[in-house]
């Protein structure tokens, strides 16, 4: 059953900057959400603060904003109290690595089956200008004059490091790419967690510039396809190959690839963890899925934990009240 | 409470006493506490009223022999009410000098004192700062002294098991245990089924503790240590079944039975942190009533997993101690701004900090009452006893389905690790409390209050029709949508206010024991209970004019309290903090109450509140 994306609109005036990344994202979420077929009351959209965790107001669905960095534990409560329901997180590269950064750890090395998406414009936008985790060594912002000191994370890198089993990127203005790593977050088993690539017009423009422009971006990115070489340029004539442990670009006659570029493999973390450290330096920034695998969700255990409790001792709560139960030997 | 064995034929007299109190202490490591425990749940099937007093040190193993690694476990019990642990202990076992050293003071005169003689050794002298053995330079003159070998002893019993000399000594706490059991005619059946399910894997272990048990038991009865042995008889019988509680267990089913009452799934979340983190141990064992428990990884996520359960539905709860409370704090404006059901436990303990993370403290409540930004009323209950804790549990959860709130519930470790015996209640017979249906989808606005209670509705995700969103943004009126509009804001604030405010309306009014109007009236809260009710018992009984009266509502406060202040010449507030209670009445009544306050991470004595009462009556005071 494919439903109309508008009727996941909410009747709320979508109040970001102009040219804001955010509206595309916004878009292509109604637009995924739309071709699986699920009712909309099924939906929880779940943030914490910042731009884009304004997301929640502009969907149709239920929604909680809650506080600044707490979205992932308000999520795994909603998720793991009903697991009917589809819960989706929007975050920030503030909100979700700074001062949500334990919460996305532990969050992430749980498997809650959350669909998380990180909106990283590499600044704060909300209180109008300062760095953020994910901003670039020495950039200069309001509470920066001299330029930042602090080295940036790495989303993709952390994610992976907390076991997550879902992990993508992609660019808020690459519509069809989104789209697509959209769809294969929503329908995992498990915590999915993309990283979008945005835009901030007002205060950080130009974050992501080279990987967002279409005159330079198909020779920065290389789109990750599971079995497939890494391959990437306009004309599709580079690639990437392993050279001892390190990844290198190589340039070759189109059509002709070398027999050793190196395969994706969205199995093996060795492979995402190699993924994860390229953009720089001649190599490209990978964009699509990393990393999937299917590992138990945390509701998934905690039901069978349950239900496996409910046949090993009385169900009666009068029986627990009257005397005391030891505990599980 | 079923007796289990008649008394046996005794080889030497026996005399009967109202109450007794024994403290037991020794190294952290000694297993003082399980002597402790049993000796409790052995008094519980002997039928007596009784209260415990766990004290140990924040130290797992502090260095052996040392002061501060000593570790205590004080029982009172009664053939009347035992309201506290007891003042001053009539008997006290020390495993070593320092325990001696440590509790020795608080021992009453004349007591009874049973100290392992095998641990004065020059090394632990020296440790617990004696200069010469006090066993034998006549300081303890003042007092009944049985030096017993409980070491060699012990190693005496378990001759013939392949044990190591460590594991021999870690069984004499169950040597000094059978030897108080035949001195107080407790039976051993009890302690002797506990043993073989704790060491139901290691069997060696389980003979060699029961041996201990019954070695120390026999020789107590055949040494002529004692000239004779004690029996207090059962307290008249409670209706019912009776079972022995911790405050923290107590809570822990208080939840539970909360849950099936409201017909809502239990959600709790927490952190561990002393003395709360057994609320947390005794619900995880109860999955098979359905109760998910989640240990987060702070207490932020505690709190905000919780929050986001009761958005899909769930009652959910989380506990701490007050630096959990404090990292909450945040999150508890969440909550009450998106008016969802919460309740917060805080097992309050001495701070602030760190403080003193095993000791009580009632500081708290200043926190409780205001410690959130913004105009942010919160409904506060305290729990007078630990089996009060499961009542108190019941109804915080029942105001906070019904009002739409979070609701903060005030323990503190004296109760939480305290016992005394529950009257087990009939599940079936207590009044349910289901979330108020909600209105067709077409008239559904979030933020519609009830008239009567103004509580708004509680529309779970998965209803089609309901569809809505709330955050921590100010709220529009009814619609629930973002607003920013300066009249809203004013209103929304005062109707947040008035709702906790109407929860008054339905509390049962104030009632005091004693006299209904007088020369003093004592005001308490929280675990006061026992020593401010068994003060005003005894001077009632000495013909005092003195009243008490002991508040479980502390926010909104109960219907009838100022009148009730008004009809006494002077008030008293004693509390386990510098004043906050009675800066709370003072500011509201306009009453001229007086605190009495003690900070050292100890309940009061009951003869502490009984001479401040007397002082007031004799028009001294401030």
């Amino acid at each position: 059953m494919t439903m109309d994306p508008k009727q996941f609109a909410s009747d709320q005036t979508v109040r970001w900057c102009p040219g804001c990344g955010d509206y595309a994202v916004l878009a292509a979420v109604q637009k995924t959400l739309a071709a699986l077929g699920i009712p909309r009351e099924k939906y929880v959209f779940v943030s914490g603060i910042g731009c884009s965790s304004r997301f929640p107001y502009y969907m149709n669905t239920y929604g909680f904003h809650g506080i600044h960095g707490r979205a992932l534990p308000v999520a795994a409560g909603v998720k793991c109290a009903d697991p009917s329901l589809q819960v989706w997180v929007a975050t920030g590269d503030g909100d979700a690595l700074s001062i949500g950064g334990n919460h996305f750890i532990h969050t992430l090395r749980r498997n809650v089956d959350l669909k998380v998406l990180l909106f990283n414009n590499r600044i704060y936008g909300l209180t109008k200008g300062q760095l953020s985790p994910t901003s670039e060594f020495g950039k200069k912002t309001k509470s920066t004059p001299w330029g930042s000191i602090d080295f940036p994370v790495n989303p993709v890198a952390l994610a992976l490091a907390a076991e997550a089993t879902f992990v993508a990127r992609a660019l808020a203005v690459d519509v069809a790419g989104l789209n697509e790593v959209l769809g294969r977050a929503a329908r995992h088993q498990g915590l999915a967690f993309v990283e979008i690539l945005q835009n901030c017009v007002v205060f950080n423009n130009g974050a992501w510039k080279e990987p967002e422009d279409r005159a330079t971006r198909e020779e920065r990115v290389v789109r990750l396809r599971h079995g497939q070489p890494l391959v990437f340029g306009a004309a599709q004539n580079k690639g990437v190959r392993l050279r001892g442990s390190d990844p290198e670009a190589v340039a070759f006659p189109p059509g002709q690839p070398p027999q050793d570029l190196a395969v994706h493999d969205e199995k093996s973390p060795h492979m995402a963890a190699l993924l994860s450290r390229m953009g720089e330096g001649g190599l490209p920034l990978p964009v699509g899925v990393f990393r999937a695998v299917r590992r138990p969700a945390l509701h998934e255990l905690m039901e069978d934990q349950i239900s496996k409790a409910r046949q090993a001792a009385p169900t009666d709560l009068q029986a627990v009240l009257n005397s005391p139960q030891e505990g599980v030997s | 409470m079923s007796k289990v064995t008649p008394p046996r034929a005794k080889s030497r007299p026996v005399e009967d006493l109202d109450s007794v109190t024994i403290r037991f202490a020794g190294d952290s490591g000694d297993g003082i506490q399980v002597a402790g425990a049993q000796f409790s749940t052995a008094t519980a099937l002997a039928g007596n009223d009784l209260s415990t007093f766990p004290d140990y040190p924040a130290d797992i193993r502090a260095p052996q022999g040392s002061l501060y690694g000593v570790s205590g476990y004080q029982i009172h019990f009664s053939s009347g009410r035992a309201y506290t642990p007891g003042d001053a202990p009539d008997v006290l076992v020390a495993m070593n000098p320092a325990a001696l050293k440590v509790n020795l003071k608080d021992l009453r005169q004349g007591g009874l004192l049973v100290v392992n003689s095998d641990a004065f050794t020059p090394a632990n002298l020296a440790k617990a700062g004696y200069a010469a053995s006090p066993l034998e330079d006549g300081s303890l003159a003042g007092y009944r002294v049985i030096p017993v070998e409980f070491s060699q002893r012990t190693g005496e019993a378990l001759q013939g098991l392949a044990l190591t000399k460590p594991q021999v000594e870690r069984c004499k706490n169950f040597y000094a245990l059978g030897m108080m059991y035949w001195l107080y005619d407790r039976p051993l059946e009890a302690t002797l089924g506990w043993i073989s399910g704790k060491f139901k894997k290691v069997p060696l272990m389980a003979e060699a503790n029961r041996k201990a048990l019954l070695a120390g038991n026999a020789f107590a009865e055949t040494a002529e240590l004692f000239g004779q042995c004690y029996r207090v008889k059962a307290a008249p019988a409670q209706a019912g079944l009776c079972r022995n509680v911790t405050g923290n267990e107590a809570m822990a089913l208080g939840l539970l039975t909360a849950s099936q009452l409201s017909g809502l799934q239990l959600w709790y979340g927490s952190y561990p942190i002393t003395p709360a983190s057994e609320i947390l141990h005794e619900l995880s064992k109860y999955k098979n009533l359905g109760v998910k428990t989640f240990q987060a990884e702070d207490e932020i996520a505690a709190v905000c997993s919780a929050i986001g359960a009761s958005f899909a539905g769930s009652l959910g709860t989380t506990g701490t101690s007050g630096p959990g409370v404090s990292l909450k704090s945040e999150a508890l404006g969440l909550a009450a701004m998106v008016e969802l059901p919460l309740v917060i436990v805080n097992v309050q303990r001495g701070g602030p900090s760190t403080g003193l993370p095993t000791k009580t403290e009632q500081s708290d409540l200043f926190q409780a009452l205001y410690g959130r930004h913004g105009e942010c009323p919160m409904p506060v209950l305290a729990a007078a006893t630990p089996a009060d804790c499961f009542q108190v549990a019941v109804e915080a959860c029942r105001i906070a389905v019904k009002y739409m709130t979070p609701v903060l519930v005030l323990s503190d470790g004296f109760l939480g690790i305290g016992a005394e015996p529950w009257r087990v209640p009939d599940a079936a017979a207590l009044p349910k409390f289901p979330p108020r249906p909600l209105p067709p989808p077409d008239q559904f606005q979030p933020y519609q209050r009830d008239p009567e209670t103004l509580a708004r509705p509680w529309a779970r995700p998965g209803l089609a029709g309901y569809e809505h969103r709330v955050g921590g943004l100010e709220k529009a009126d009814v619609t629930g949508a973002v607003s920013y509009d300066p009249e809203n804001h004013e209103r929304m604030c005062r109707l947040r206010q008035a709702k906790i405010e109407r929860i008054a309306s339905e509390l049962p009014p104030v009632e005091v024991l004693g006299p209904k109007q007088g020369k003093v009236l004592v005001v308490g809260w929280g675990s006061t209970y026992g020593a401010i009710t068994a003060a005003v018992s005894r001077l009632q009984a000495a013909g005092e004019s003195a009243a008490c009266l002991h508040l479980r509502h502390l926010n909104p406060l109960p219907p009838g309290l100022g009148e009730a202040l008004s009809r006494y010449e002077r008030v008293l507030v004693p509390e386990l903090n510098l004043g906050q209670l009675v800066y709370v009445l003072r500011g509201r009544f306009l009453v001229d109450a007086q605190g009495l306050h003690k900070v050292k991470g100890q309940s009061f004595q009951v003869a502490e509140v009984e001479s401040a009462v007397r002082k007031l009556l004799k028009g001294g005071g401030r």
